[in-house]
């Protein structure tokens, strides 16, 4: 599996796009889906509303678990992938693509997440 | 103890395969191959191949080998014929469940009894216990354990995969019947019994003939669509069929008679049980005053119940969860829970669960899920 470059990521396992006219893309990483076993809801923050780095702002449940899902910026939502509230198996299926969960508008600097490289290194440990 | 997991004689073929594996009663399990919800749907519609050695075999022979048994288990031990299985239970002295058990009757005088992994040393320790009562009975007890490793076959296209690699009498074997033969050039004991709701095998072989079973039995259904399963469709699949599990539906603190399961205890048979007494009162309390019922919950929406979780009517706490997951075949969350009477009836409305403090609403049904169309 290989990390995307462009990307930076959490050590909780999301993603984040480069930021476009303030906003990026936030999902979460091959290794979690993998980790979590095919993904069959998903509860995003809705729109409008404000999730903070770090801080749990929606879930994610498997055939074996639940999974909190992080927020690895401060900002507002400005949308939420409804494709994955739909099919949740897109996150299985494209978790760096069309299975993108939710985009925030950065009213927060977020300089500590990790390169592609620190982060396949941080998931090989 | 050692905290160290023991591994299956297939553990590097499970690993060459890309197994998630997971610590099962002590046991290093395949989770999963690939997807858990394609291998479900593969035993559904197909066949599926599991390794299940982690269960617990014990064999029990001599004279009074069926003696003992009557009088440690609840079930009517007598009444299994040669080259027949039954599905039992055996209780403590004050009723509650140690385990649930298939006992397979392999001659005149020996039957193999098969624990779940969690409970084998219980069974053992208890049946061993049990063997010095009144005197003791004329019967050998053996931990078979590590004499064994299990595969099991899974799914419609069960039969056709394994009569290409036997000439035991598949036709001629019923459903909760075992027969010694030979699979793949080595002896087997062949099994049709299962835990997954479908016809299917399953097949007791020594440990070292484990790994080319496996791989005759991954070549002769691959035209037909055979994949490696894990433990973990095999909890939905069972699920989905309404089989309780230990340590969710059965446990010490309950009957079989709480778990909806009073007909496997066996009153008429001759002679005392461990149980017995107990377990009288535990019938008469079931038929005057029920206390919760074993029932099926589907959910309205999205969000999955999870063993523990509280179901609740009306403001009020009125069961609880025992299993739950995202049902591959319905395509919505299930559970099995314990539920006051009152709420027990199929058809029941206004039921919720307590899903981390939201109440989902789900509806009451009646067990099983799902059965296969015979």
């Amino acid at each position: 599996m290989s990390n995307p470059q462009q990307l930076r990521y959490s050590k909780e396992h999301e993603w984040l796009s480069a930021v476009e006219d303030g906003v990026a893309t936030i999902g979460i990483t091959e290794h979690a889906a993998n980790a979590l076993g095919d993904i069959v809801f998903v509860q995003l923050p809705e729109v409008g509303s404000t999730v903070t780095a770090t801080e749990e702002c929606g879930e994610l449940e498997s055939t074996k678990s639940v999974s909190e899902l992080y927020s690895p910026v401060t900002g507002e939502v400005v949308e939420a992938n409804q494709d994955v509230v739909d099919d949740p198996s897109l996150v299985n299926s494209a978790p760096f693509e069309g299975g993108w969960l939710f985009k925030v508008r950065l009213t927060a600097e977020q300089d500590d997440l990790l390169t592609a490289d620190e982060y396949t290194a941080f998931t090989a440990g | 103890m050692s905290t160290t997991p023991r591994l299956t004689a297939l553990d590097a073929l499970h690993r060459s395969l890309g197994a998630t594996m997971t610590d099962f009663a002590g046991w290093d399990m395949p989770l999963r191959y690939g997807s858990e919800r394609d291998e479900h749907n593969a035993v559904r519609t197909r066949a599926g191949l599991f390794d299940l050695s982690h269960m617990g075999e014990i064999t029990v022979t001599g004279p009074q080998a069926v003696d003992l048994l009557d009088y440690a288990l609840v079930g009517n031990i007598s009444t299994v014929g040669n080259g027949r299985a039954r599905y039992t239970m055996i209780c403590q002295e004050d009723g509650g469940i140690l385990d649930d058990l298939i006992v397979y009757r392999l001659g005149e005088t020996e039957y193999m009894v098969v624990a779940n992994a969690s409970n084998a040393q219980t069974v053992l320790d208890a049946l061993v216990a049990r063997a010095r009562h009144d005197g003791g009975f004329d019967a050998e007890v053996r931990d078979d354990r590590d004499a064994y490793a299990l595969l099991a076959v899974q799914g419609p296209e069960s039969p056709g995969i394994l009569k290409q690699l036997t000439d035991a009498d598949l036709d001629g074997l019923k459903y909760y019947a075992g027969l010694p033969g030979t699979v793949a050039g080595v002896p087997a004991l062949i099994a049709r019994t299962g835990y997954t709701g479908e016809d299917g095998f399953e097949l007791f072989l020594k440990p070292e003939h484990a790994e080319g079973v496996w791989k005759a039995l991954t070549e002769a259904g691959a035209g037909v669509g055979l994949i490696p399963c894990g433990l973990s469709c095999r909890d939905t699949l069972r699920l989905e069929a309404g089989m309780p599990l230990y340590g969710h539906e059965l446990t010490t603190s309950l009957t079989p008679f709480d778990a909806g399961l009073g007909r496997v205890v066996k009153f008429e048979k001759p002679g005392d049980f461990v149980g017995r007494k107990a377990l009288e009162a535990a019938a008469e309390r079931a038929e005057t005053a029920p206390p919760r019922k074993l029932v099926g919950l589907v959910a309205e929406g999205r969000r999955v119940p999870r063993a523990g979780m509280r179901v609740v009517a009306g403001g009020e706490v009125v069961g609880e969860i025992t299993s739950g997951a995202p049902s591959p075949t319905l395509g919505e969350p299930i559970a099995m829970a314990y539920v006051d009477a009152a709420h027990a009836a199929p058809g029941t409305e206004g039921v919720g669960v307590d899903i981390r403090g939201t109440h989902e609403p789900y509806r009451v049904v009646a067990l099983p899920f799902y059965k296969r169309q015979k």
